[in-house]
């Protein structure tokens, strides 16, 4: 751990442009992440720009019917508030499968879908990782592989990201407010997160010294029935070996709509645009449900590793998938 | 035989005496040490498995602010001995396993010694490391004898053919992962050098046993050595012997004569020097005839050791003395790898050496299509089968009839995967506990008369196991006084010396002690002892040991529950009774035993260190990535006990608690799952993966 220097300017404006002008700062939230990271040397920020002060901790109602979750609400308190969990039980679901209370007190909105990989190899110094040291190489590949990526990797990187919430927000259409060194602009979540490809050294598209300082859900009727559904290798306390965000649309037994992101499986939330567009007229079938994953699955790709790798993700998810359609639709049958 | 004592404060369900203290956080623990000015200490590891520094650069270090000094092989003073390799810090350039001590920082501020020790640049001559365990390996060597002095394999009759000519037969390999202890407490110690004496403040289940190293390794005078440790946070084995930590920790302060020295290790560190549970690689055969009769029994064990020091874990001696059959035979052969030295891990031997064999004994109770529980208790000894000696006491079928009456086992269907509840596959699963009942041959107490009071003192240790509230129980019945007019002081050197807290034998032995020291005092002085008046006394040889066996014993019951669409595998009920002699204090040993039980639950379901066969590191080194079980995962535990009257183990009538707990438990959840599901899970932990194709 290196010393450094820690600031809080007055206004987001401020610490924008006192992260943009030093290439060794950083913005810091919560510091769930962040801190752990300096203390295994992962991250060596000379800068830490406490942005918590500076966004807003508010929950806001669109005129649309959305909501608008300031980037310094804590996951606890994004989790608790009524109107998320009335209109978007897959958000509030997810971020209370996330972490532990005491974590999600400190998480924060804007942080929570910036934290970076849990690749083992990432976390440890003295490995080599493309996504740390870019160049360095890729010690998961052939490694532990268990938890990694089984969509979207490249010879680069294999690793997954760890949110639960960034699941949830990528199947409700998020957007992302972002104030820059530029100006503002806004990014649709599923943008947001990047897959590794040359550059595992960047998670999402944000450039050094852009700050979240809100992420709009849009008004999402199907989203009042939606569940998330994690599945890890404790009840609780760990992280996603996959996990399934679930919209799902059912009248008369055929699926009208679904949204659907998996999380566990990639360097990114995953969007899964092709399992929702076989399940649109489809029965509500365990069959239709398991097609789709097939579908979003064709191209999947399992890492083999001396602990096994981690092929069991395919019929893992897929049963996932199933399971929580099936359990969505029975929701409609019953109301 | 010893007259039994008779049990007035014995039996009690006391509170803690320390409970007050930790609750408070006023409990000191060794890296709190109140100390004045004291100096932090950090290590810096090999990040090769096999080789030699050639080259370490210390001058990023040492140019920093508040840096005292570097340690490397080059300055690092000469030990007196260098015979255990383990504990040979920075006596030489050659790297025996990955996370090996190089070099260590001394520094005003623990944040400067962390930020110099990353700086310390390390060169290495790397060679081709080893660090992969298979069976068929063609250097797997016999040892001498396994821990802890037992013989490595054992034959009796021709198990072969029993093999061939048996009516039915279990054959089958099953794996236990690497395992670490990781106790809530790291491994931390703080040291002062000091006019020629040292005092090692330090977290250990032993403080004579640190002693006694560290006055071998230094070449000291016992008393120039004193080691201090009320409270430990936990050890699990982890802590019975002095880790190299603890010889850096002694080197540092020798090195600042005067200046206290501070020394932790990180959860990180503690994967690579504080010793762990080997992988154990266990090829089981069962003989059997159609009664459920076993004709033979097998157990051939490969396991890990480090190529600088041998430890054999004793994985195959359970099989020796569990089930009655005429042909047997146990074996262990180990690899001496590039890999951290192995140790100690709560019930070494039995815990993983009864994984193995109770899920064969499932298999052979399928394969019959008979009452797991019967089928044992048709295999019952009725005495030692290896030695032919009776045992002691031995209750495991009144365990199992018990823990059968309250799990509500009658009537079970002992057909697999036939109960499907709201999309869950259920099943029930039942495997025997065991844990020999040991005594140490050493450890003394001594007794004072002081202002009305009953002081007595013994350099035992707490561990969060009750020491601090049972031996006063135990005095006090030997003394014949109320448990409130009783102390008794222990983990400093300062006072007599007493044996490890481990195979669960501190009670036994201490408590042997104490009475023996209370029988002394009370000859000299009677029952009206005047202030001052003191005697000690020793822990004897049992002579019982001649001609008894003894052993505790235990069933353990589990339920089990499988996600039928994703594996997801829960435990909602898991009962466990025991017969383990007279239960000293009931609170305290029920919270032994469930946590026992709940360490085998970790073990049953999450616990497996990986190491990385390319690097020889665990890669998932902390507590986020190395699962023990959460509260969710915990449900229903329930420890229960059969009263045992054993008039030959010792004056308490008590046996060791510690360990049994942990021991079967993984293969009663096994074979629950298998029951469940159908798909027989032969290599731990029982994960999602590993039972997911049962859709
Ligand atoms: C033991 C453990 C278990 C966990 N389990 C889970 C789990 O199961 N599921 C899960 O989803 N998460 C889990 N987490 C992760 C946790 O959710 C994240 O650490 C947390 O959400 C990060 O939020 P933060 O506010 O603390 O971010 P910080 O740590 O403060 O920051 C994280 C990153 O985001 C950047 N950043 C922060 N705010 C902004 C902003 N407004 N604009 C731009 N950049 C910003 C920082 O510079 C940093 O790079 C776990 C964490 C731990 C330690
Ligand atoms: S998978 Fe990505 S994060 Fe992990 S070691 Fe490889 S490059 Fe680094």
């Amino acid at each position: 751990m290196r010393p450094f220097a820690y600031a809080t300017p007055p206004d987001a404006r401020e610490a924008v442009l006192a992260v943009a002008e030093r290439p060794d700062a950083a913005f810091l939230a919560g510091g769930t992440n962040l801190v752990d990271h300096l203390r295994l040397g992962v991250a060596t920020p000379g800068l830490l720009v406490d942005v918590t002060a500076l966004t807003s901790a508010e929950i806001e109602d669109l005129p649309d019917g959305g909501l608008r979750l300031g980037a310094a609400v804590r996951n606890s308190d994004l989790a608790a508030d009524p109107r998320v969990r009335g209109r978007y039980p897959v958000l509030a679901e997810a971020l209370l499968a996330g972490a532990s209370g005491q974590l999600r007190n400190m998480a924060t909105t804007g942080g929570n879908p910036l934290q970076r990989t849990r690749c083992v190899y990432f976390q440890d110094v003295t490995t080599p990782c493309n996504k740390r040291e870019p160049g360095s190489g890729c010690a998961a590949i052939g490694g532990a592989t268990r938890n990694h990526a089984i969509l979207g990797t490249s010879g680069r990187c294999i690793a997954t990201h760890p949110s639960d919430m960034a699941v949830a927000l990528a199947a409700l259409d998020a957007q992302v407010h972002v104030l820059g060194p530029d100006g503002e602009r806004t990014v649709p979540f599923t943008d947001l997160h990047t897959l590794p490809g040359d550059t595992p050294e960047r998670d999402t598209v944000l450039g050094h010294g852009e700050l979240i300082t809100a992420i709009d859900v849009p008004a999402a009727p199907i989203a009042a029935r939606s569940r998330y559904r994690k599945v890890r290798d404790r009840a609780s306390y760990a992280f996603a070996l996959v996990s399934v965000a679930a919209c799902l649309d059912v009248a008369g037994g055929r699926i009208r709509d679904a949204r659907l992101a998996f999380g566990g499986v990639a360097h990114k939330p995953w969007r899964a645009h092709r399992a929702e567009e076989a399940l649109r007229g489809a029965p509500a079938t365990d069959e239709s449900y398991r097609a789709a994953a097939g579908v979003e699955l064709a191209d999947a790709r399992p890492q083999e590793g001396f602990d096994g790798g981690n092929a069991f993700k395919i019929p893992l998810l897929t049963g996932t998938l199933v399971s929580t359609l099936r359990a969505l639709a029975g929701e409609e049958t019953r109301a | 035989m010893t007259a039994t004592l008779e049990p007035r404060a014995i039996g009690r369900g006391l509170a803690r005496r320390d409970g007050g203290a930790k609750v408070r956080g006023v409990a000191i623990y060794a890296d709190e040490t109140p100390v004045p000015d004291p100096l932090f200490c950090r290590i810096v590891q090999a990040t090769v498995a096999r080789g030699r520094v050639s080259d370490v650069d210390t001058a990023g270090a040492t140019a920093l602010d508040g840096v005292v000094g570097v340690m490397t092989s080059t300055e690092a003073e000469r030990l007196a001995s260098t015979d255990d390799a383990e504990l040979a810090v920075l006596q030489g350039t050659e790297v025996g396993f990955r996370g090996q001590i190089v070099a260590a920082v001394l520094a005003e501020t623990d944040e400067v010694a962390r930020e110099a020790a990353d700086l310390v640049r390390v060169t290495y001559a790397e060679e081709q490391a080893d660090a992969r365990l298979s069976a068929d390996r063609g250097d797997l060597y016999t040892p001498e004898s396994v821990n802890p002095t037992y013989p490595p394999d054992t034959h009796e009759g021709d198990v072969a053919a029993a093999m061939a000519e048996a009516p039915v037969t279990v054959e089958q390999t099953y794996t236990t992962p690497m395992h670490h202890n990781n106790p809530m407490e790291p491994h931390a110690t703080t040291a002062l050098w000091e006019d020629g004496h040292l005092t090692l403040w330090d977290s250990t289940q032993g403080v004579h046993p640190v002693r006694q190293t560290v006055t071998q390794i230094f070449g000291l005078e016992p008393e120039q050595v004193r080691v201090v440790c009320p409270y430990v946070g936990g050890g699990f084995g982890s802590k019975g012997n002095p880790h190299a930590n603890v010889i850096m920790a002694a080197m540092a302060a020798r090195a600042v004569p005067g200046r206290p020295v501070r020394l932790a290790l990180t959860r990180q560190q503690m994967f690579s020097l504080a010793g762990y549970r080997t992988p154990t690689i266990q090829r089981m055969q069962l003989a059997a005839e159609r009664d459920g009769t076993l004709r033979g029994i097998a157990i051939d064990v490969v396991e890990q050791t480090s190529r600088i020091k041998e430890f054999a874990e004793q994985t195959g001696v359970p099989t020796r003395n569990m089930y009655a059959a005429p042909n047997r035979r146990t074996t262990h052969r180990l690899a001496a790898l590039d890999v951290p030295v192995p140790s100690w891990m709560r019930a070494p031997g039995e815990c993983p050496g009864m994984f193995g064999p109770e899920v064969a004994m499932d298999e052979l109770a399928a394969e019959l299509g008979l009452d797991p529980v019967e089928l044992r208790i048709r295999n019952e000894p009725e005495v030692d089968p290896e030695t032919g000696k009776p045992f002691s006491s031995r209750n495991l079928v009144a365990c199992l009839r018990e823990g059968a009456a309250r799990f509500g086992w009658a009537g079970r269907d002992h057909r697999p995967g036939m109960r499907l509840e709201d999309g869950w596959w259920v099943g029930t699963g039942v495997a025997a506990s065991v844990y020999p009942t040991m005594r140490m041959p050493k450890s003394t107490a001594t007794v004072t008369y002081d202002g009305g009071r009953y002081v007595a003192r013994i350099g035992a240790a707490d561990l969060g196991t009750g020491t601090w509230t049972v031996l006063p129980q135990i005095a006090a019945d030997a003394l014949d006084v109320p448990v409130e007019d009783v102390d008794v002081l222990i983990g400093d050197t300062d006072h007599p010396e007493a044996s490890v807290a481990g195979g669960s034998s501190g009670t036994t032995t201490w408590g042997s002690a104490l009475v023996e020291a209370v029988r002394e005092f009370r000859d000299k002085y009677g029952e009206d002892p005047h202030d001052g008046d003191a005697a000690s006394g020793s822990v004897n040889p049992n002579a019982a040991e001649e001609d008894y066996v003894m052993s505790a014993f235990g069933a353990q019951f589990a339920e089990v529950r499988v996600h039928a669409d994703t594996g997801e595998v829960r435990v909602p009920r898991l009962y466990g009774v025991f017969a383990a002699g007279r239960i000293v204090n009931p609170r305290l040993a029920r919270s032994q035993f469930l946590g026992g039980m709940t360490m085998g639950l970790g073990m049953a379901l999450h616990e497996q260190s990986l190491l990385d066969p390319r690097t020889g590191h665990v890669v998932n080194h902390d507590l986020a990535e190395y699962h023990v079980p959460a509260n969710a995962d915990v449900d229903d535990l329930q420890a229960h006990w059969v009263d045992e009257d054993d008039p030959y183990v010792n004056a308490m009538g008590s046996k060791g608690i510690g360990e049994i707990g942990i021991v079967g438990t993984a293969a009663a959840v096994a074979n629950a799952a298998w029951h469940a599901t159908g798909v027989r899970v032969r290599d731990l932990p029982v994960t999602l993966d590993r039972v997911l194709p049962a859709r």
